[in-house]
């Protein structure tokens, strides 16, 4: 017998259910509790970068808007640097931005929004820089173990071509369901990004094994 | 000496046989939520072993306290216990520093959620939900009530085990872990759709919080013990990484 090798083994993984808004946006359940909610201002107003809003919806493969979704969001400041000690610039990141994002998609149409700052270009393996990009985490009822995926930008079409993940991509065409297309008929100030979330089907959304 | 540009540290590999599958048809809303296609393998980039830092100025001392954070004037009604443990990776080592949140049903089994109608009351005294930071050795605790068990749509006559919802960061994105600790000797445990998600009884097994008498405190709480595994982190051997890991 060889010695044995003593690692432990993962949590297992367990629905969000229906009700994870008590534990993590309890304003949402319809009850106020803690002194701040987290997660709900991603870039306050002394962060510097191009301020955009992203807004989607989840789709189930019934192509039924899903209504009780929670997505988390980390992102890259406008310099591209996290603010995370395992980023070699964390120290660099802009003061203030935490990076991270809490949004539930409201209860009667499905539809989710943030507001946040355009993350700058991150470097990728190998010293190749990949496309500025948002990751994503999506749990609710029904899915078992959260979802993976990143939010790419359809105005970043260069970097986009060259970004390693997204070259990943075995079929082209699949690497446009991460890609947020730039609503150029939106009459707010800021830049506003559609991005939709396809659980199943034909145009399921590339979800990562991360 | 050159500062050589190290390669980020990855976590281990996800077992994704150990964890449950997406399609669990059992469970029936996991056939339309479930992804179809093949997920895309990816290393992690510094966009994945990055992820949120949460520290003391986050949270209030009370939010732990699950019999007092939300009490309006008593304790809430139920069965007063502990929930303590520790947060470790899997090479053992300890999570220090991370945010830990749990939510759950009252003594009755019934959420505080305005889209929970069971019928069994809300109680006035309690929330459902609380946080914590882990200490520097990833030591958690929280003080609640035991939740109830409550049916919910499935089949005609599914009951949740008793369960508490646990949602956990780690120090990287591809750490982040929800699950839900169940309570040792509960019978509805074996019946569940959503526990049975879970293929392997050791995976069953490692979310079941045993019964903790040394942690109960005489005459007022009883105590379970649940300990929360996240994904271990590479050595990067053979890489200059001067800090250790
Ligand atoms: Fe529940």
């Amino acid at each position: 017998m060889p010695q044995p090798l003593k690692y432990l083994r993962e949590s297992p993984s367990q629905t969000a259910g229906p009700y994870v808004h008590i534990g993590l946006a309890p304003g949402a359940a319809g009850f106020d509790i803690y002194r701040q909610e987290l997660g709900h201002d991603m870039a306050p107003a002394s962060v510097p970068g191009e301020r955009i809003r992203v807004e989607g919806c989840v789709i189930d493969g019934m192509g039924a808007i899903v209504k009780d979704v929670l997505i988390e969001v980390w992102q890259a400041d406008a310099a591209g640097i996290y603010p995370h000690p395992e980023d070699p610039r964390h120290t660099k990141a802009a003061p203030g931005f935490r990076g991270w994002g809490r949004v539930i998609s409201d209860f009667e149409t499905g539809l989710w929004a943030f507001d946040t700052i355009k993350p700058g270009p991150v470097p990728g393996p190998n010293g190749q820089m990949m496309a500025p990009h948002i990751s994503l985490w999506i749990v609710s009822r029904g899915i078992n173990i959260g979802l993976s995926t990143r939010l790419y930008f359809s105005d970043e079409a260069a970097a986009n071509a060259t970004d390693p993940v997204l070259n990943l991509i075995e079929q082209p065409e699949r690497r446009t369901t991460l890609i947020a297309q730039r609503d150029t008929t939106a009459t707010a100030p800021e830049p506003l990004y559609r991005f939709d979330i396809r659980l199943q089907g034909a145009d399921e959304t590339v979800f990562l094994d991360i | 000496m050159t500062q050589t540009p190290r390669p980020p540290a990855e976590f281990f590999q996800r077992d994704r046989t150990w964890q449950p599958r997406a399609l669990t048809p059992d469970y029936k809303t996991s056939v339309a939520r479930s992804p179809n296609l093949p997920m895309l393998s990816l290393r992690g980039t510094l966009s994945e072993i990055t992820g949120p830092v949460f520290g003391h100025n986050d949270i209030d001392p009370l939010d732990n306290d699950l019999l007092r954070n939300y009490a309006k004037t008593s304790d809430p009604i139920g069965e007063r216990i502990i929930v303590h443990g520790r947060v470790l990776d899997e090479t053992a080592r300890p999570v220090p520093h991370t945010l830990v949140e749990i939510w759950q049903a009252n003594a009755g089994g019934r959420y505080r959620h305005r889209k929970d109608s069971y019928l069994a009351p809300i109680d006035p005294n309690f929330g459902g939900c609380g946080r914590t930071i882990t200490d520097e050795n990833g030591f958690y605790t929280f003080r609640t009530v035991k939740p109830g068990a409550y049916p919910w749509r499935n089949w005609v006559n599914n009951w949740r085990p008793a369960h508490i919802h646990i949602s956990v960061f780690g120090s990287g994105f591809s750490q982040r872990l929800i699950t839900q600790m169940y309570f040792e000797g509960d019978p509805l445990i074996a019946k569940c759709p959503i526990v049975n998600s879970l293929t392997d009884p050791a995976a069953i097994d490692q979310l079941i919080a045993p019964l903790d008498m040394n942690a109960a405190v005489p005459l007022d709480c009883l105590a379970y013990k649940f300990d929360i595994i996240l994904r271990g982190r590479r050595s990067t051997f053979f890489e200059n990484r001067p800090e250790g890991n």
